[in-house]
């Protein structure tokens, strides 16, 4: 595999998992719990939009063959798609969202402060925009795992279950293969050994504050950096693929 | 005795082109006329998400569905700011939001009609949004200062609402035969109930001389919806599109077009409830409130527990 494959990959796990995680945000349209938290979801949601968009036109670059941003968006497969498994994971009620949201952020918050520092320099800029937006993603949700964790009994005990539901999904985001170990050695991409000691201790220190427990299970969920998702992508690309697909080659 | 004066000082100061503003003394039909009306154009900004919000997840290209993302967040910041100036005029959101799940509360009609394809956003944003500013335009010329200050801000982004509606439309007036047919089919859909949302005609809704006088209503519905075609025709001319009124004609006269009869019966039935998404829009919004009640429960725990710990 050479440098420019890796990065090609790489690109797409970064803004794969923006562009699906944005979706899924994106479904609780005129359906949040509070006016303020339809606002703040459709914003989130925007920034992400924004950011897959950067990511995959710089993927398409660095692919070099003509492709664009939109092509790989609507034009790609189940299996070809490299986003993170907790990111295509249904809404569920406002603790899975939250609770998924939350474990994101506190990976990408780490992720990109990192990639600040990539030797590639559109990622480093890329990187530093997001890094921006991230701490505030991680800001709103932070609160929220406090209010709902630390609630009532029934918001309590649905964070429990979404915790408990969402935590296999979590373990992949520190798998390497060969498409990191290259990257690393060009200075390019972070180590993610070091990204998930942060992410643990973050994750597990806001847990605990929230009066929540870490599950006990070990067992992990695997397979997006090879295009192995869950049932659930299918339907999300069926949705999101549709209008564009049935008018091939038209403008918009 | 009391009251006269301060009525002849009330309307003495809306004379003089002054602002009401939330501590003044206002005589209370007012304050309950610009409670309906504001809460309404509320009422208006978050269901209106509902039909557009049906098109984020399919939006065709990423560049569209960022801007339908920002154009929808603006809606909802209306609602937002909105209720809060409704909120100075003594009333809380919880009680109009109340108003709405139940049904007492009306919002704009054109809402309970369904985006059916993608050209709708576009049809949305060019009509509906540009029949709003119409009306908008106008009302913040009126006299009550939180209602006119949002009314000015609102217009500002709608215009960008307006434009990017537009712009969609004239994409898919140049695109392929097929972009070109949604595009005309959205316009024949869109156009009656976008020229029946400014509201019934004149001879059907006599113009209180009291609220134009305070400066409640400004302009008659007929007067604006006149501006909203004369403005809007030669745009569809321009992209190619034919506006769905086989009795549109430019009177050379008085330079403004004339436009066949308005179904007033489907405007009404809309109104009362019948029109083809009124149980939908209601049963989403009323869905939210309930599936939202035990994260807004828990949020006012936590918050009683931080302040007792605090205390």
């Amino acid at each position: 595999m050479t440098t420019q494959e890796a990065k090609f990959q790489y690109l797409l796990r970064l803004g794969d998992s923006n562009l699906i995680i944005g979706h899924r945000l994106s479904e609780w349209c005129g359906a949040g719990p509070i006016l303020e938290e339809d606002i703040a979801l459709i914003n989130i949601a925007l920034d992400f939009v924004g950011n897959a968009t950067a990511l995959l036109g710089y993927a398409a670059t660095v692919e070099g063959n003509g492709r664009t941003e939109d092509d790989l968006a609507y034009l790609r497969n189940e299996r070809e798609f490299r986003n993170l498994l907790i990111t295509e994971q249904p809404n569920g009620d406002y603790a899975s969202t939250i609770t998924r949201q939350f474990l994101y952020d506190v990976y990408t918050f780490y992720l990109y402060e990192a990639l600040k520092s990539s030797k590639d320099e559109t990622i480093a800029a890329l990187a530093v925009k997001s890094h921006k937006e991230v701490t505030y993603h991680l800001r709103h949700t932070t609160e929220w795992m406090y209010r709902l964790g630390d609630g009532t009994a029934e918001s309590h005990e649905r964070m429990q279950n979404a915790i408990n539901d969402l935590w296999m999904f979590t373990g992949e985001m520190f798998d390497m293969d060969e498409v990191d170990q290259i990257l690393i050695k060009e200075g390019i991409a972070p180590d993610l050994n070091n990204i998930k000691s942060q992410w643990e201790t973050h994750v597990k220190r806001v847990i605990a504050e929230a009066t929540l427990q870490i599950p006990t299970y070990n067992f992990k969920q695997k397979g997006s950096k090879e295009g192995k998702h869950s049932e659930h992508l299918g339907f999300l690309l069926a949705e999101m693929q549709s209008v564009h697909r049935a008018f091939p080659g038209a403008k918009w | 005795m009391e009251d006269e004066k301060q009525l002849a000082a009330f309307e003495a100061k809306i004379a003089a082109g002054n602002k009401i503003e939330p501590k003044d003394w206002m005589p209370e039909a007012y304050r309950k006329q610009l409670i309906r009306m504001m809460s309404q154009h509320a009422h208006s900004e978050i269901v209106g998400m509902l039909p557009e919000g049906n098109w984020i997840t399919r939006a065709p290209n990423l560049r569209r569905k960022a801007i339908l993302l920002a154009k929808v967040q603006d809606e909802a910041g209306h609602g937002l700011y909105l209720y809060s100036a409704t909120e100075t005029l003594g009333v809380d959101r919880s009680e109009l939001l109340e108003q709405l799940h139940t049904g007492k509360a009306k919002y704009s009609s054109i809402f309970n009609y369904p985006t059916l394809t993608w050209a709708d956003i576009g049809a949305i944003g060019w009509l509906v949004d540009g029949a709003a500013i119409m009306n908008q335009t106008a009302l913040a010329r009126g006299s009550y200062g939180p209602y006119c200050r949002a009314m000015i801000r609102i217009c500002k982004e709608e215009s960008f609402h307006n434009r990017q509606g537009y712009e969609i439309m004239m994409h898919l007036a140049q695109g392929t035969p097929e972009q070109k047919a949604m595009a005309q089919d959205a316009l024949n859909r869109w156009w009656w109930p976008s020229i029946m949302m400014l509201g019934p005609s004149d001879d059907q809704s006599p113009n209180s001389e009291q609220l134009m006088r305070w400066k409640v209503k400004m302009e008659s519905n007929d007067a604006i919806r006149q501006r909203f075609i004369d403005r809007t025709v030669p745009q569809a001319d321009f992209i190619g599109l034919s506006i769905p009124d086989k009795d549109l004609k430019f009177d050379e006269k008085t330079g403004h077009y004339t436009h066949g009869p308005i179904n007033w019966d489907e405007f009404f039935e809309v109104i009362k409830g019948n029109g083809p998404c009124n149980a939908k829009r209601l049963k989403a919004r009323n869905d939210a409130d309930k599936k939202g009640r035990w994260v807004r429960d828990a949020a006012l725990a936590y918050a009683e527990k931080k302040k007792l710990k605090a205390a």
